[in-house]
Parts: C-alpha cells; sequence; structure tokens
C-alpha cells in the first residue's frame, strides 16, 4: 500500500509540475491572442483606407502582449507566494509569543517530520473565522498559514489534522499550481477591471480615429466581437479552472493528512467545527479562495453535493470529505482490533 | 531487421536496469536518512528530559519512584551506541523503556493540578508532547519508507538487481513491549475538548 502511495505522489507531483507548465504557456498563448488578434483587427481595419493614411503592418500589440506575458507569467510565478500571503495581512511566526502559537510551530514541525518534508514558514491571519492554507513554489520554499479562530478553536490533534491536510498540499506539489494560479488570475482580474474601464469609460476618442463605421466589414465585426469576448471571459475562465484543479485535491490532501496523523477522525472533526462556524472569513478573498482548507466565502453550494456543486464550488461537500474520512477511520479501527 | 531489434530491446533491458538500480539506492539512502531523523529527535528527548526532571522535582518528591525510573531510562538510552543492523533493536528496546517511563510519570503530572497550572510545568509539557510526538512521526516515515525500500527489493523483477545494489531488509522499528503498546490516556491539549 505504501508502495502505492508513494508512486501516485510521484505521479502527482509530475502531473502538478507539468499543469503548471501548461498553465504558463496558456497564459501566455492568450496574451498572444488578445494582441496578435488585435493587430489583424487593425490591420484588416486599415486595409482599405487611402495611401497616405496609416496601414497597420507590423504586429506591434501581439508582440508586446507577448512578451508582457511572459514577464507576467514570470513574476506572478516568482512572487506569487508573497503576494496571497501579503493579500490575507498574514504574520509571520517566527519566535513563538504565546502558548498557543508555540503548540502552532511544534505541531507544524511534527507534520513536516512525518511528512519527511523541510519545515514550512508559519504564519497567523488575523481572522476570527477559522482556515487554514498552504502556498509556496516547491516544498523547500512553502508557507503555512492559519486564522487565529482556527488556533482558538482546535484542540491539538485537530490542528495537527488540518496542518497535515497543507503539508500534503505541499508535498504534492499542489501549492505550486494553485499558488501560480492565485497570481494570474489575480492578474486577469486586475486586467479585467482596467480593460472594463478604457472599453465602457473613457476610452471614446479612440473609437472616432479609425474612421467612419461603415467601413467595418462583417468579418471585421465578428472577429472585434469574438476578440471582446475572450477579454471579459478571461477571469471568468480562469476562476473555473482554479475550482477545478482545486475541487480534486482537497480528497487527496485530507487522504494524505489521514496518512501523516494516522488519525482521520481528528480531521474529520476539524472539518465538522470548521463547517458549523459558517461566517465567511473576511481577510481571504476571491482570488486565494481555492487555496484553503475550505472555501472561505462560506458559499452554500459547496454544501450540497450535486451537479451544479461539483461544477461550480471550489471545494467538494464537508459533508463528503466527513464522510470519506469516516470511513477511513473505521477501516482502521477493523484493523487494530482484527490484528490485536 | 533482426539484429535492430535485438538491439532495440538491449537497450531497453539496460534502461529499465539503470532505472531499478537507481531507484534502489535513493529508497535506501531515503531510509537511512529517515533513520537519522529518529535519532535527532531522540537526541531532543535526552537533552530534553533533565529540564523536565528538574522542573517537577520538588512538588513531587512523594512521587520519587517515577522520576527515577525515567531518570534511569533516560541514562540507559543514552549510552546505547549501537551501530550497524542491531542498533535498531538496541536503539528501539532503550527508547521504549524511556517512552513507558515518560507516559507514567506524564500521568503523575496529570494528578496534580498545582503543578500543572505552574506556567514552566505545562510549557515542558508541550515541548514534552511534541518531542513525543516528534518521535513517533519520525518512526513511521522510517517505517514506512524502509518498508517501501524492503517490498521493492522483494518484488520481481527488482528483486533481480537487489544484489547488484547492495540492498538488504531494513529493520523496522518495533514496540515489544505489550505494556508499551496500550496507549497511555494522557489529555494534554491545551483547550478544552468540545
Amino acid at each position: 500500500m505504501t508502495e502505492e502511495a508513494a508512486l501516485t505522489l510521484f505521479q502527482q507531483q509530475e502531473a502538478n509540475r507539468r499543469r503548471t507548465t501548461w498553465l504558463v504557456i496558456g497564459f501566455v498563448l492568450f496574451f498572444a491572442w488578445l494582441g496578435f488578434g488585435g493587430d489583424y483587427i487593425y490591420y484588416l481595419s486599415t486595409r482599405t483606407a487611402p495611401p497616405q493614411a496609416y496601414h497597420h503592418a507590423f504586429p506591434w500589440f501581439g508582440i508586446l502582449l507577448s512578451i508582457a506575458g511572459v514577464l507576467i507569467a514570470w513574476y506572478g510565478y516568482r512572487t506569487g507566494p508573497e503576494k496571497v500571503l501579503w493579500s490575507t495581512g498574514a504574520r509571520e511566526v517566527v519566535a513563538p509569543a504565546t502558548d498557543q502559537e508555540k503548540q502552532l510551530v511544534d505541531v507544524v514541525e511534527e507534520m513536516a517530520i512525518a511528512a519527511g518534508v523541510p519545515r514550512p514558514r508559519i504564519w497567523i491571519v488575523p481572522d476570527a473565522d477559522p482556515n487554514a492554507f498552504a502556498t509556496g513554489t516547491d516544498p523547500l520554499h512553502a508557507h503555512i498559514a492559519v486564522t487565529e479562530g482556527l488556533l482558538a478553536m482546535m484542540n491539538r490533534d485537530e490542528l495537527q489534522a488540518v496542518i497535515g491536510h497543507e503539508l500534503g498540499h505541499v508535498k504534492n506539489l499542489d501549492v505550486r499550481l494553485m499558488t501560480t494560479l492565485a497570481a494570474l488570475v489575480g492578474v486577469v482580474v486586475l486586467m479585467r477591471d482596467g480593460t472594463g474601464r478604457m472599453f465602457f469609460g473613457g476610452g471614446g476618442s479612440s473609437g472616432t480615429r479609425g474612421g467612419k463605421k461603415g467601413e467595418i466589414g462583417p468579418l471585421i465585426a465578428v472577429l472585434l466581437v469574438v476578440w471582446l469576448i475572450s477579454w471579459i471571459l478571461a477571469p471568468l475562465i480562469t476562476q473555473f479552472m482554479a475550482m477545478a484543479v482545486s475541487r480534486k485535491r482537497e480528497y487527496l490532501a485530507d487522504a494524505m493528512s489521514a496518512q501523516f496523523t494516522r488519525n482521520p477522525l481528528a480531521l474529520a472533526s476539524a472539518l465538522t467545527k470548521i463547517e458549523n462556524a459558517d461566517a465567511p472569513t473576511t481577510h481571504l478573498k476571491g482570488g486565494a479562495a481555492h487555496l484553503c482548507i475550505c472555501d472561505p466565502l462560506g458559499r452554500r453550494l459547496n454544501d450540497h453535493p450535486g451537479a451544479l456543486g461539483d461544477v461550480l464550488a471550489s471545494h467538494p461537500p464537508i459533508e463528503m470529505r466527513i464522510i470519506r474520512l469516516k470511513g477511513m477511520g473505521y477501516a482502521q479501527l477493523k484493523k487494530e482490533s482484527g490484528a490485536a | 531487421m533482426g539484429p535492430w531489434i535485438l538491439l532495440a530491446v538491449a537497450v531497453v533491458v539496460v534502461l529499465w536496469l539503470i532505472g531499478a538500480y537507481n531507484g534502489l539506492i535513493a529508497l535506501k539512502n531515503q531510509t537511512v536518512n529517515a533513520f537519522k531523523q529518529i535519532d535527532v529527535q531522540l537526541k531532543r528527548r535526552h537533552d530534553l528530559i533533565p529540564n523536565l526532571v528538574n522542573a517537577v522535582k520538588g512538588a513531587m518528591d512523594f512521587e520519587k519512584s517515577t522520576l527515577e525510573a525515567v531518570i534511569q531510562a533516560r541514562n540507559q538510552a543514552v549510552q546505547v551506541n549501537a551501530q550497524g543492523p542491531a542498533a535498531v533493536k538496541q536503539i528501539s528496546q532503550a527508547e521504549n523503556q524511556l517512552s513507558s517511563a515518560l507516559s507514567r510519570l506524564l500521568v503523575t503530572v496529570e494528578r496534580y493540578p498545582d503543578l500543572k497550572a505552574t506556567g514552566n510545568v505545562s510549557q515542558l509539557q508541550e515541548e514534552l508532547t511534541s518531542t513525543e510526538n516528534r518521535i513517533s512521526f519520525a518512526r513511521q516515515l522510517y517505517n514506512d519508507t524502509a518498508t517501501q525500500y524492503n517490498t521493492k527489493q522483494q518484488q520481481f523483477p527488482t528483486s533481480m538487481v537487489a544484489g547488484m545494489a547492495g540492498a538488504a531488509p531494513a529493520e523496522l522499528w518495533q514496540i515489544d513491549d505489550q505494556a508499551d503498546r496500550a496507549v497511555p490516556q494522557v489529555d494534554l491539549s491545551m483547550k478544552p475538548k468540545a
């Protein structure tokens, strides 16, 4: 069984590396499409212009936006963890000041030993709602953050189970994929907000320069619409991706937590506590939602198993997770009583 | 055509040999490393015990035997300096003694609320809980890694390369004493149970 777990771990890591690469490639290609698409539309609309007028022949937009895409992706990958932590207002625990912090540091070190990874850096988010997340690019550069509410609410075993879950994400390199995704989603959302203002706000002056409206052919019009739609849809698509990516990984991280602590029922009880504290975690915004152990936005969708929840939620229903963990717990009890 | 097929088969076999060999070596080193991790945690425990004993000594004159058992077990465990394949067994025996002595001490400390109320003792208790957890998690990781290593070297077809890679079954860390097997019911959580 352990061998199988190890194989799948290796495969998980490989899959996450590959997915991160594809994500970055997709991101750059999307920028290229926006740029070159714009160039082509501009080229078509200036083609019939009089000889002395401006002809858009060289794809400046495409080249510039592709370069921008590469730079942004690189920057997002490099600084993703910092940005995520910064956006939550977390503070790092360097020297534990209180008994509670000391216990947190101890628990993280214990779980790092169990997982066989270096101890990640530890952060506390000043928020009363119980939640936790992990970020980083690899186990050597990993961060784990928990909210103050989590520390106050959990007993030692439950805290250990939650940390085990987060270290599961670290160990199978989920953090790399999810942090990169968070950084890129952030960029795209920002871009949407910015261009939204440009297109629908004060951008009127640029429209009049291209000549009379009647000169735009149907092909150009269709292209323009498709191009505009992709600007608008981009944030939605990236968010869907974030959700789809994270949902499957939660079950796996739950299982890894059980493997580290050998105590699946502690995680089940921690999840029950988190679920019952229903208030949204205000410090964890939409961009980082898919990093958390439970959806910080308190969306009802996550609570109901079913087709809609499967598509739209960033986390599997807590109910289902608890049922699976309890199943593991009973299997363990059965095995132990059988062996004795 | 024939020679080419033979060559291709030979290449595949050689590639597999390299992969299997390297896989075994990697697992072997992981096992050794996991074992060293237990050592690190055991050292930590040995260093911690004198502090713990000093903190509770004054208040626990009447429980002298429990304290002495801990000190004795600790000193024995420190002295074990075994190497080679027998090491796992010897070290684990000494440490298991210490574990049971410590858990008895923790149960005793629980019985004296006044003692627990002292800040120093509750901190040490957390420290000790954590140390015991670290040791057991380090053991768990070692046992998991060693099992993986043992399985790999015994399973066909990797077993054919095992001799070449110098692979020998790694000893698992076991709890021998039947009394140690029983989990002491000590609640050391700092928060009330829900």
